[in-house]
């Protein structure tokens, strides 16, 4: 396993883990722009041009790039958060400049105004689907009111109305801002050879735009609140509760990671044994997630509506007992273990190392072994939870319910 | 391709234990087969082997429910159990290290599980809080209600349970299905990974060795749905499933039928994707598979679409499947035989995705197929065997469900 990394004159940067032995080869750009970098005239167009980079360019058409893709038996897509627009694929290693170059393709679109009216009623129908899962609609919901007021609330697929209302003009300005090649990350793993990778690269991607775009990063200060959306058709409750948590440059993000196992992991942990063993709810866990500046624990729980106001009272109980107490040497033990076996499991496909190395990247400029995260996650410990609990407390700041129920309703 | 190095044993109970060593792996995976799955469910009594397979890791030999659990997560075993059809599944994987040690703790889930009486409403309730949350997710619920309608019963109805029937299970019911189906003949496990074949079937002999043969519980047969119905749900999108006749895995004609339905949806240069998505916008989410039981098969479509343009979404899926007679191209076949010849190099990247394949190809074939000799069979494939399979297998004699606010025109 070998790490490269090198800038072009544009600002492009490449980083590459290298592993002759691997049978393929997986290569993602990491776009920097995401619904946070959206202006509220344009909400949802990080998405939706998103979608638009695979309909090609003035060389290649939409049909040429799924056609090509596909003759080379890709395994590719692209992915849009808050903060990154993620184009991937894996391959052969064989198809490796075809690969970069069509994901260079999708980089720099043409926005063709046929293709962008068609691909609109697509984006129109993903809306519409996202808006059936009510897991999902508590997800998008409660982000929306725990960041209200700072970039992290905007919605990834914007609404009927903002999309129904953007142009392909706003797209391009957007594109223009936001697709600078100092915002652009190539990160390459598995079966390549690093000075093909930086033909590549010269050839397909240096003569993009240079230029940078920064986002400004301020922690986010939510003060919280409850809003239950009635769905009364749902037969369950399902509750999204967000909390601060540490930032993704935050040393403490490693303890969050594994905090949120012990507390919240779906078999084995606290949530686990108190409330989905039991049989009282059908799903009940804690998440860490990390952004640029600000981070958040993301509760989830989805019950019978009869009893999701005692089920919120458990959580309430497990977490204040964790603030209090804190965890025990035997469940960081177990859940270290447990952690360590997924990230080694993950790594043996490049398609695996890809996310982490990428995400290392451009969140951290900085490249971490699967040794270098094993060695962290040994020196975990208990007292890593207390300094972690003492700076951000689990908690249930922001809730958002959707299902039968109009209001939170207290337990006998 | 690498030359795979694959052994088989089979026990004196009837357990067939199927290996493969991957030696530039770090990890190793299983997946047991236990021939008890849901098709062993009494008559009304739908959902048995699914509150069985909840039931059955509180608590085996002498660990009690919290000690197993604990000691699965100290090996770091990322793990499932579930009920399939004909077999109840427990698959795991982890460093190759621990999987000796993780088998003796399955041997006591198998052979020793506790199925304590006073957990089983807590198992029930948490079988029916998972439908009842399938019930507010349309995507998912249109498959097992196409199940029902194009399967004979008991294959068709879903393996989860039916709702009623799980709420008038007892303790006794799924007691008595362990008791019965749990056996070793027909039971396979399959093991993936940087392991040694003489100590694996050392290890299995000592801790299945003598788990007692048993004949094989009868089932009850009942006809399918209706082939043409709809359920009412308030939602934004009407979900589209389409079912008809296709060829199971042990077929001949397998492969042929395989790129049928590849040419149909096998990745973004498909027919259904470039028709439905590319040209009409009509939908976000549209595929079709062919699923394979032992000894019958279906090709599955679904497409979910806003309600206003499900008509014209489900008559231009109708026009594509039956335009597949017609005749295929060349380049579409070139461009299926790429894409499976790049996932079968990438299963070999994944020990989890190996134990399941082994595991499947001894049920249904009694043989392990190699991923050089599936690659043959894919190369052997021409435009004419391809379009032979079509017409010996033509789209017709549809069942078609749809789920939304209104129902839809089914001429066929």
């Amino acid at each position: 396993m070998k790490f490269h990394e090198a800038t072009l004159d544009n600002g492009l940067t490449i980083v590459a883990e290298l592993n002759p032995q691997a049978h393929s080869m997986a290569a993602g750009f990491w776009v920097r722009a995401g619904s946070r970098d959206e202006t509220t005239g344009v909400s949802g167009v990080s998405h939706f041009l998103e979608h638009m980079a695979f309909k090609g360019n003035e060389k290649y058409s939409a049909d040429d790039v799924n056609r090509i893709f596909d003759e080379i038996g890709a395994n590719y897509n692209a992915s849009t958060s808050e903060e990154v627009t993620l184009y991937y694929a894996a391959v052969l290693p064989e198809y490796a400049e075809q690969t970069i170059e069509l994901l260079s393709t999708l980089i720099r679109p043409t926005l063709r105004q046929d293709d962008f009216d068609m691909e609109k009623k697509v984006i129109l129908e993903e809306i519409s689907m996202y808006e059936d899962q009510p897991g999902f609609s508590a997800y998008e919901k409660s982000m929306s009111a725990h960041f209200a007021g700072h970039p992290l609330g905007q919605s990834i697929l914007g609404s009927a109305e903002s999309i129904g209302a953007l142009t392909s003009e706003q797209m391009g300005q957007y594109h223009t801002e936001h697709y600078q090649a100092g915002n652009i990350t190539l990160a390459v793993a598995g079966n390549a050879d690093w000075d093909e990778l930086r033909r590549l690269a010269d050839k397909y991607c240096a003569a993009w735009p240079a230029g940078k775009w920064d986002r400004p990063t301020t922690e986010a200060q939510p003060t919280g609140s409850t809003d239950y959306v009635t769905r009364e058709s749902n037969q369950q409750q399902h509750l999204m509760q967000l909390s601060p948590a540490p930032a993704a440059a935050n040393p403490l993000r490693f303890a969050a990671e594994l905090l949120s196992v012990i507390v919240g992991d779906d078999s084995g942990s606290r949530l686990y044994w108190e409330l989905v063993d039991p049989g009282l709810v059908e799903a009940a866990e804690l998440g860490y997630n990390e952004y640029d500046g600000s981070g958040t624990y993301l509760t989830y729980l989805s019950c019978d509506p009869k009893s999701a106001a005692e089920n919120i009272e458990r959580i309430a109980a497990i977490y204040d007992d964790v603030n209090k107490n804190g965890v025990t040497d035997v469940e960081v033990e177990q859940s270290r273990n447990k952690v360590a076996s997924r990230v080694v499991l993950r790594s043996e496909r490049p398609m695996g190392r890809l996310s982490s190395l990428g995400s290392n990247w451009v969140y951290r400029q900085e490249h971490q072994t699967v040794e270098d995260d094993l060695k962290i996650l040994e020196s975990l410990s208990a007292k890593s939870i207390r300094e972690l609990l003492e700076a951000y407390p689990l908690g249930q700041m922001t809730t958002v319910g959707i299902g039968p129920l109009e209001a939170p309703t207290a337990s006998e | 391709m690498q030359q795979q190095n694959i052994r088989t044993h089979q026990f004196d109970n009837g357990l067939t234990l199927v290996v493969e060593s991957m030696g530039h792996v770090q990890s190793a995976a299983f997946s047991l087969m236990v021939p008890a799955g849901s098709i062993f469910d009494a008559a009304g009594k739908n959902g048995t082997a699914s509150v069985l397979a909840n039931l059955i890791s509180r608590g085996a030999g002498d660990l009690d429910a919290r000690e197993l659990s604990s000691a699965l997560d100290n090996l770091g075993l990322q793990r499932s159990e579930g009920p399939g059809l004909t077999h109840m599944s427990f698959s795991g994987a982890t460093l190759a290290k621990n999987i000796s040690a993780a088998l003796p703790l399955y041997g006591d889930i198998v052979l020793r599980p506790h199925l304590p009486a006073d957990e089983f409403e807590a198992a029930q309730a948490g079988v029916i809080q998972s439908l009842r949350a399938t019930e507010d997710e349309p995507r998912q619920k249109i498959f097992l209600e196409l199940r029902r309608r194009c399967y004979d019963a008991p294959w068709g109805l879903p393996t989860e349970g039916s709702l009623a029937d799980v709420e008038s299970l007892t303790a006794d019911d799924v007691r008595a299905h362990f008791e019965t189906a749990f056996r070793p003949d027909e039971a396979i496990l399959g093991v993936a990974g940087n392991v040694d074949f003489d100590e694996i079937r050392d290890t299995v002999g000592r801790v299945f060795g003598d788990w007692e043969s048993k004949p094989e519980p009868e089932f009850a047969t009942a006809p399918h749905g209706p082939s043409q119905d709809h359920i009412h749900h308030d939602s934004a999108q009407t979900q589209i499933g389409i079912a008809y006749e296709a060829v199971p895995y042990r077929s001949p004609e397998y492969y042929a039928g395989w790129a049928a339905v590849s040419v149909l949806s096998g990745g973004m240069s498909s027919r259904l994707f470039t028709e439905v998505r590319e040209k009409k916008g009509l939908c976000y989410s549209i595929h079709a598979s062919l699923s394979s039981l032992h000894d019958d098969a279906r090709i599955l479509c679904y497409a979910g679409t806003t309600t206003e343009r499900a008509q014209e979404t489900l008559d231009t899926i109708m026009v594509e499947l039956k335009r597949l007679g017609d005749g295929i191209e060349q380049d579409e076949l070139t461009r299926c035989k790429a894409r499976a010849k790049s996932s079968l190099v990438m299963q070999q990247e994944s020990t989890m995705a190996r134990a399941g394949s082994i595991a499947r190809d001894w049920y249904h074939l009694g043989e392990i197929r190699t991923l050089n000799d599936v690659g043959q069979r894919i190369d052997a494939l021409t435009v004419d065997t391809v379009l032979d399979y079509i017409h010996n297998h033509p789209a017709r004699d549809f069942t078609i469900l749809t789920i939304g606010p209104q129902p839809l025109e089914l001429s066929q």
